[in-house]
């Protein structure tokens, strides 16, 4: 069924159709309608949930912990100081290897205060071990909270689902709500291979010792090393997982594409304007605009930035002459992480074939600051005609 | 021999002596028991158990005379502390150590 919401409502729907089974949340702009409107449905009765209210946002993610501990479908979202507050946590959720789904709706970060977005949130957890995805739509949230709770129950390892606050939280889109049968038909009940048991008591990530150590049942048992190991070693293997949860996807729903990169006029282009989230749909425009000058420009959207899709991006950046990364969250004292990251599989993949195309990277949006699509355009034709600058340059920086 | 085909990808540990390692070589002081001072030694008769019942890590013994499991004792010294009779007293593992080279 179509139909005409904002993206906190596209994000609640789907963790209705997902069937969670226990959420736990503290409000926090732009996050708040969405964790209201899940509220209201258990409170109606349309969803068959417990809702549990928390005083923070460390408690909502505990109480997650535990639930899914439990053997629980479980849910929970916040934004910018929320998740920072979370961070200890968030930590302990992959570690613990529990496929909890949280959405994160972007905001940027104190201080100083600041309730508009940037990206600065999530991105600052991007080594926790959790999944992150990015979408740029109303359609690819509810799709990607649908796809993100079969993939983190697929490989035990939870899952950010990130959109930008008030761009895409609060605003109203067309997008179709999958049947409640298909998503079932999907998104199977989830039945993890341990659950808390009383008559089965364990203690779960008690303190594991530096070296292995022999069990009660006298099975040679990880150390604290191995344990970390096998979570990079399966976040490097969900590569292959989120491709498959994407193929499911479509046979299901009729709709998907590429997990890991969403390429705009790509194909013939000489550049290529890299970003993550709306700001990506926003470029397409500019892209338009500069084709009618003869420039040959494309846009490529990075759908996963954990775990990063390094061979996707350098294969689709293959034979380019420049990149230009655009951001909303910086890595203090550097440049943009996606710019690094961005930058590190070029030099792995690339680098053998002596063809590396230049990389620019250009940040926009911090706190909110108005991104005009003209001065977007402005920005990338100048980076396409000369290198702007060996530092991150701010867009529509008024220093 | 590795962990890599071990049946779970966590930090999981179940009831049992030694799931969190043998803890005993933590240990700095050792308890040693002075059965002419210890209240059910001296009676023969089930009593006191006040240092089986303050062990934090179980692994004092209800019997006479009451046993220390030393592969597990963290010698934190709480047996001593509450014995009633002061019969425990902490003795430095240094000491074992020489003892044993001699």
């Amino acid at each position: 069924m179509h139909i005409i919401e904002n993206g906190n409502v596209a994000a609640a729907l789907g963790v209705r159709l997902c069937r969670a089974g226990v959420i736990a949340a503290y409000p926090i702009t732009p996050q708040t309608p969405l964790t209201e409107r899940l509220s209201e449905y258990v409170e109606s009765g349309d969803m068959k949930a417990e809702y549990i209210p928390v005083e923070s946002e460390h408690s909502a993610l505990a109480v997650c912990i535990a639930a899914s501990s439990a053997g629980a479908r479980t849910f929970t979202a916040t934004s910018a100081n929320g998740l920072l507050y979370m961070h200890e946590q968030v930590q302990w959720a992959s570690g613990a290897r529990l496929p909890i789904v949280m959405c994160v709706v972007n905001r940027a970060v104190g201080a100083p205060w600041n309730v508009w977005n940037d990206q600065q949130d999530s991105i600052s957890q991007r080594d926790t071990g959790w999944i992150q995805i990015y979408c740029c739509d109303h359609q690819q949230i509810i799709d990607t909270v649908i796809k993100a709770f079969w993939l983190a129950e697929k490989v035990s390892i939870p899952i950010m689902v990130c959109y930008d606050g008030y761009i895409l939280s609060h605003t109203y889109m067309p997008f179709d709500v999958p049947d409640q049968e298909k998503v079932d038909a999907f998104l199977p009940p989830f039945k993890p291979e341990y659950a808390l048991d009383p008559d089965q008591p364990a203690n779960l990530n008690t303190v594991t010792l530096p070296d292995v150590r022999v069990d009660v049942h006298g099975e040679l048992a990880h150390g604290y090393m191995e344990i970390r190991y096998l979570l990079q070693e399966d976040l490097r293997t969900t590569l292959k997982a989120a491709a498959e949860a994407e193929q499911r996807f479509a046979q299901h729903f009729g709709r998907g594409g590429d997990p890991f990169i969403e390429p705009y006029r790509c194909a013939d282009a000489d550049f290529v304007a890299v970003g993550m989230g709306s700001i990506t749909y926003q470029l397409r425009v500019c892209v338009d605009a500069l084709r009618k000058e003869g420039i040959r420009v494309g846009v490529m959207g990075v759908r996963y930035y954990r775990p990063f899709p390094d061979e996707a991006i350098a294969g689709a950046l293959k034979g380019k002459q420049g990149v230009i990364v655009f951001e909303k969250a910086l890595s203090y004292g550097y440049e943009g992480a996606l710019a690094s990251d961005l930058k590190s599989a070029l030099y792995e993949h690339l680098a053998p074939t002596g063809s590396l195309p230049t990389v620019q990277n250009l940040i926009a949006g911090i706190g909110g600051r108005e991104i005009r699509t003209e001065d977007l355009t402005q920005t990338l034709r100048a980076a396409i005609h000369e290198r702007i600058s060996k530092e991150p340059h701010w867009i529509g920086l008024k220093l | 021999m590795g962990t890599r085909n071990y049946r779970r990808k966590t930090s999981h540990s179940e009831h049992g002596p030694g799931d969190g390692g043998r803890t005993g070589s933590w240990r700095v002081e050792r308890p040693v028991l002075d059965q002419s001072v210890c209240t059910p030694c001296k009676r023969n008769k089930e009593s006191c158990f006040i240092c089986w019942l303050f062990c934090p890590e179980i692994v004092i013994s209800r019997t006479i005379p009451p046993t220390f499991n030393l592969e597990y004792c963290k010698g934190c010294g709480i047996c001593a502390e509450e014995c009633p009779t002061k019969a425990i007293t902490m003795v430095d593992e240094a000491k074992f150590a020489e003892e044993e080279k001699e």
